[in-house]
Parts: structure tokens; sequence; C-alpha cells
């Protein structure tokens, strides 16, 4: 567990472990087992900006990468670590205040990079604090305007009262179950399309009924959960268009038994919305 | 005085009608702090010698419960809420049991464990003039947000301690609170010796706040260090190079966590008590503490022992973990999402499962209990069974494994669930009270 944790060069951290994932997730296979492909997955921050189980989602990524015969190699993207040369599918997520100003810098250096392979296609899903940064701007309380990447059309003002509790979405990729856990109320831009529409819970900013954004394969939303484990449907999708750009094929899924996540997401479903 | 008196007869009352309902332990508290809001100042301005308060994530009732142990094996009387109901209106309630009708406690001490938000309120009313702060972890986030939050809520309760505090030398969160202490106000240390501080990482939070001039504070011969010589023995290091050291001593409850509570409580016990304090006396109370229910209570179930283990965060499920990973038994996991369980499920993820890979898990249940063997699958754990129904599922699981050994992870509600379940059946003292 701890042979992760070892200091890059240059005084970067080195990698936090991801439970479950096996040490040699960082390596590059050789040619003779690549299996269907493989596919570069880039968890932004993962040690200040994945605070309530977002790590997960990675996890399931990763797992899942492999059970459709494919071969997932998992970066860390530390502040001031040099980003991966490849990347197909890109990961962040929430973060206290503190951990936010630790990236600022370091996500500015990289914004052009990542707003170009976000208009290539590249798929990516950014949870809370995350979702907040690929924004124009976080507004705070006091009025301060701090910019984002603004690969997602939203603004987000900082509010006195948080957001908390369990969500239940309608989305393109059927009912989504989560936890939302933020301060900040976010406003869709003109023309800029929601992730899902709000069954239970807060979304966005409590008023809309609408929850995160969408744009191409870029998705930002406040859910945690872990977002992916429960929502496999979601998970394959972002698998299915990181296959598409690595291999240059269409995505040759695997069948999978996913009894447990669809007994997990429709049990939350039953609880929370009312009818 | 003729408000107490009513504030006092008034919470008898409904202590006495709560305990006939076989109910909530704030109940009794909240009718007497209505009738007289002052109750608490009053009630306790009689103890003489120090109200300590105990706040931290990780190991409140445990490490109460040794201190007052450790003190009253000294002579001292010792006022303590036992139940583990750590809000102030708990303190009320299980003090109305003890309170003469003038309303003030006689006690030579009082020792309250209680959480970082209402370690606050009580602060508001009696300043403590000590508070031994444990370690700060991600624990019901929806509650506190924010562990920097959290941290901040330890901060202030320590400005406002009038003599002393007694921090974790090795939680960064908690020893920056040094500085936060009002001059004059004594600041001792509670540790890991070096020989184990590798271990470190699996107890405790990342703090990734650095970047500045904060520097870790040393430990002087006050304070206390920790020194397993195994599994179960141990020694707690005071002196110059160990010479006052309370120990070897074992535990009733196993585990580093356990060690760590011990060594924080005897620090705190030896700051209290000065020259009096006698490191035999102390190291035999320690021996004798029984693990509070929910802390590795063990109930024989038809000759066989059955662990309760409680998890509510991922430091603590991670250190339940490692402290029982040695000895793999039959298992079941209970997550309930009720506001005390705290109601996110995510921490889940922060949790390697892989100690259960080889043994696999009997039942998973509760409310999400298909979360978590959801969970448990993306660790390659397997489950035999899902039963979200508590009563069933322990059924299931006791019938599976007649012959053998078992133990139950369970979040808080879980656990009151099936600790009713158990008391009904077997040979178990009541919730809140001591098996003598």
């Amino acid at each position: 567990m701890t042979a992760h944790d070892e200091t890059q060069p240059g005084g970067i951290p080195g990698d936090v472990p991801i439970p479950g994932e096996p040490a040699t997730s960082a390596r590059v296979p050789d040619a003779d087992h690549e299996g269907k492909g493989v596919i570069h997955v880039v968890h932004l921050y993962p040690r200040e900006m994945s605070i309530y189980g977002d790590l997960g989602n990675t996890r399931a990524i990763a797992a899942r990468i492999r059970r459709h015969g494919y071969v997932p190699v998992v970066h860390q993207h530390h502040p001031g670590g040099e980003f991966p040369e490849q990347a197909h599918l890109i990961l962040g997520g929430g973060g206290q205040d503190s951990g936010q100003v630790r990236v600022e810098d370091d996500l500015e250096r990289i914004a052009d990079r990542l707003r170009s392979m976000a208009d290539a296609g590249t798929p990516m899903l950014m949870i809370c604090g995350m979702y907040q940064l690929f924004g124009n701007a976080f507004i705070t309380v006091e009025g301060k305007r701090l910019p984002g990447l603004g690969i997602l059309d939203v603004t987000t003002q900082g509010n006195a009262k948080r957001m908390i509790g369990p969500v239940v979405l309608s989305t393109d990729f059927g009912d989504v179950v989560g936890y939302e856990n933020h301060s900040g109320s976010t406003t869709l831009g003109d023309g800029q399309a929601p992730f899902g529409t709000v069954r239970a819970g807060q979304g966005n900013n409590g008023t809309d009924r609408t929850e995160g954004a969408r744009t191409g394969n870029v998705i930002g939303s406040y859910l945690h959960g872990p977002i992916l484990p429960a929502n496999p449907a979601l998970a394959d999708a972002l698998i299915g268009y990181a296959a598409k750009l690595a291999t240059g094929r269409p995505f040759e899924p695997v069948p999978q038994d996913d009894g447990l996540a669809d007994e997990a997401r429709t049990r939350q479903v039953r609880r929370l919305v009312k009818r | 005085m003729v408000r107490t008196r009513a504030a006092v007869v008034a919470g008898k009352a409904a202590r006495m009608a709560s305990r006939l309902r076989g109910g909530g332990s704030a109940l009794p508290g909240l009718v007497a702090e209505r009738v007289d809001p002052g109750f608490l100042a009053h009630a306790l301005s009689r103890v003489s010698d120090g109200i300590v308060v105990v706040s931290g994530t990780n190991g409140k009732t445990t490490t109460t419960k040794m201190l007052v142990a450790v003190l009253r094996a000294h002579g001292r009387t010792v006022f303590t809420n036992p139940t583990g109901s750590n809000f102030t209106r708990g303190v009320i309630s299980s003090m109305l049991g003890e309170l003469p009708l003038h309303g003030r406690l006689r006690a030579d001490l009082a020792v309250l464990e209680l959480d970082e938000a209402h370690a606050l309120k009580f602060a508001a009313t009696v300043k403590p003039t000590h508070a031994l702060l444990l370690n700060v972890a991600r624990d019901q986030l929806d509650r506190f947000a924010e562990i920097d939050h959290t941290a901040g809520l330890l901060a202030s309760l320590a400005e406002q301690t009038t003599q002393g505090v007694v921090l974790n030398l090795d939680d960064s969160f908690i020893s920056r609170i040094r500085d936060r202490v009002a001059s004059g106000v004594s600041v001792t240390w509670f540790g890991v010796d070096e020989s184990i501080a590798d271990r470190l990482p699996e107890l405790q939070e990342q703090d990734v706040r650095f970047e500045d001039d904060f520097t870790p504070p040393t430990a002087g011969p006050d304070d206390g260090l920790l020194k397993p010589h195994d599994e179960r023995s141990f020694s707690i290091l005071f002196g110059e190079n160990g010479s006052a050291a309370v120990g070897p001593l074992e535990l009733q409850q196993r585990g580093l966590a356990a060690m760590i509570n011990a060594t924080a409580a005897t620090t705190t016990a030896r700051s209290l008590l000065g020259t009096c304090f006698d490191p035999r006396v102390a190291a035999e109370a320690l021996a004798a503490v029984t693990p509070p229910f929910g802390r590795g209570e063990v109930v024989m179930v038809d000759g066989q022992p059955l662990e309760l283990v409680l998890v509510k965060n991922p430091a603590g499920f991670t250190v339940a973990l490692g402290t029982y990973g040695s000895t793999p038994v039959a298992t079941m996991v209970a997550i309930n999402d009720n506001y005390a369980d705290g109601r996110d499920v995510s921490w889940l993820y922060d949790v390697s499962f892989e100690s259960l890979r080889d043994r696999g898990v009997s039942v998973t249940s509760g409310v999400r209990g298909y979360d978590m063997a959801l969970r448990l699958s993306y660790d390659d754990v397997t489950v035999d069974a899902v039963e979200t129904d508590l009563d069933r599922a322990l059924d299931a699981f006791l019938a599976r494994h007649p012959d053998e050994p078992k133990r139950i992870f369970c979040t808080y509600t879980a656990m009151m669930a099936l600790r009713r379940t158990l008391a009904a059946r077997y040979d178990l003292p009541d919730i809140g009270e001591e098996a003598k």
C-alpha cells in the first residue's frame, strides 16, 4: 500500500493508493498483452480532489475496462506533474476549499490541453469541485470572481447554505443515483445541456431541476456515491467513447452481470422518488 | 434555585419515563434544559478538580472510559456520560440520575465525551478546564461538511479551555492547535514512539495543507508515547528515555487504535493527577477496562463468540479491518444510512477490503446492503448473500456458521438494532449499562 506513495523527482508527491486497484495499475502492458486495446485513464489531483470516495469512480472504470477485454493504464496527475502523453478518459472529483486552492495554478497550466482534448471528443467525468472548476467561473460569497476552464458553460455562485442529500436523476443513461454535498449554486448558460433532470434532491441550484452539465462527451455533476459503481450504464458509455478514441474501432463490449448495481440503484429510486 | 429544583424534578421524571419506555437517552436532558437553561453550568459549579472534555473523530467513547477508569482507580470521584450519547443533552440526562435536588453535582472531576460541534455548544455554557483532542478524520461529512471545518471546531474548543490541553502529536490537524491555546494554558502531547511511526498512515487522514512553516512538535518528559512490544502488549513511555513508563500491559480491547486511546487517556490522567499519578495503578485500571459496547464487544452465541465492531468512517473501518485481519472469521457487514450512520455511503470506497478477500463475506445487510455488496465486488471479495432486513440477515448468518467464531462490522443504527435483537435472545448488558 505504501509502495505507491513515493515522492517523484522534483518534490512532486507520488501516487495515492486506489482501493482495489492492483499496484501495477499505472504500468503500460507489453505489446502481446494489450487485449482489445489499451485505454489510458487519467485521474486529476487524486490527493487534493477526491474526498468523498471519488477514487471509486476510477476503480470502477479500470475494473470494467478489464471486464470488457481491454487493458487500462491508470495515470494520476498531481500538481506540478507532467500530464500523461496519452489520455483517453479523464476523471476528477470533489475537494475541500484547501484542496481546490492547491490545484488552481496547475489547472491553468494544463488548461489548453484539456480544452483541446474536450473538443476532440475525449470523455471526461468531473464531480463536484472539479465540475465547478470546469465551468466559466466560481463567484465567492464575498463576490470575488475566480475564473474556471470554461469547458462547460456554467457559473457557480458561492452560498451560505449547503445542498446535501441523496439524489435521483433522469439522464441520457437512464436513472442515475448518487449523493450531493455542495454549497455552490450552479446556473447553466443559454443552450448548455444539463447532465440530468432532478427527480429527488436539489441538483445544480435547487430551483430549476437541472443537475450537472454535458457538452459532447464531457460530463460535470455534483453526484458522489461514487457515481459510477451504482450507475454502470454511465460508466460503460464513458468507456465506449474512450475505447473508440484509443483503438479507432467501435467499442466491443462484453455483456456484464450488473445485478448488484441494478438492485442498489433501483432500491434508491424506489425509496426517494415520490410518486 | 426554585427553577433549578423544578428542572431537576422535571428531568428526573422524564428520565424515569424514558427508562420505562426503554427509549432514548437525550430526552430527559432536553426537558431539564427547557426548564432551566443555566442548568448545566449550575450543576457543574461544584466540580472542584476539573471539567475535562474529550473530543475528536475516532475513539472518544473508548478513551473516555479509560480516562475515567484511571482517575477512579486513583480514588477520585468522577462524573461522566457513559451512554455514548455524546451530546450536551445526553450529558444532562446522565447527570440527572446523580443529582441531589439542589442541582449541584458532587464529584471531583467531570469527564465528558462530546463530538466536535456539541463540544462547542457545551463550552458556550461551561468553559472546560481541560480538553483532550484525539484526531480529525472524515466522518459524517453531511454533518460537518469538511475536515478543515471539523479541525476548526476543535481549535475553537482549545481556545476556550482554561487550564490544559492534551493534543495528538502525530495528527497535524490536532498538533497545529498548539498555536491556538491561550497563554498560561499547558499543552501536553500523546503520540506513538518512533519504532511504530510507519504504521501511522493506516490510522489517519491525509493532510493536504502543506506549504506553510509549521514545525511538528517533539515529545518532552511529561508527554506520553506508545511503544508496543507485540500484538497485545505495550508500554506508555514518560520521563527521560521512558524512565517513568506505564506498563507493560495488555488491554481487553484489541488493536493499535485502542493502544493509542490508552496512551491519550493515560497522558491526560497523569497531567490531571500530577504527583498523585501512580503508573502501577494506571496500568491495572487500563487492563481491567472492558470494551464499550460495539467496540469489539463479544456476545456468546450458542457457545461461539460473535464480535460486534462499529464502523463509521474510512479511518475507523480501515483500522478495524487491520486489527481483526490477523484472525479472519465468518463475517457479516451491515450498512445503514440514517443520520447517525452518515447518510452518504461514498466513504466505503475509501476503504480497502482486500483483507476480506481470502475468506469472503457471508452476508451484507442494512438499508444499503446491496451497495456494500457492490463495493466488495470491486475489491474482488465474494459475498454469499445480501439480505437488507437486519434480523433475517442475522438469522441467516448464525445459521450458516453455527460452530465457528463470527464478526459483524456495522454502522451505528445497524448495531443498535442488531444488539437489541441479540439482547432479547442472549445474555447481554443493557445498552448504556456496564457488565459487572
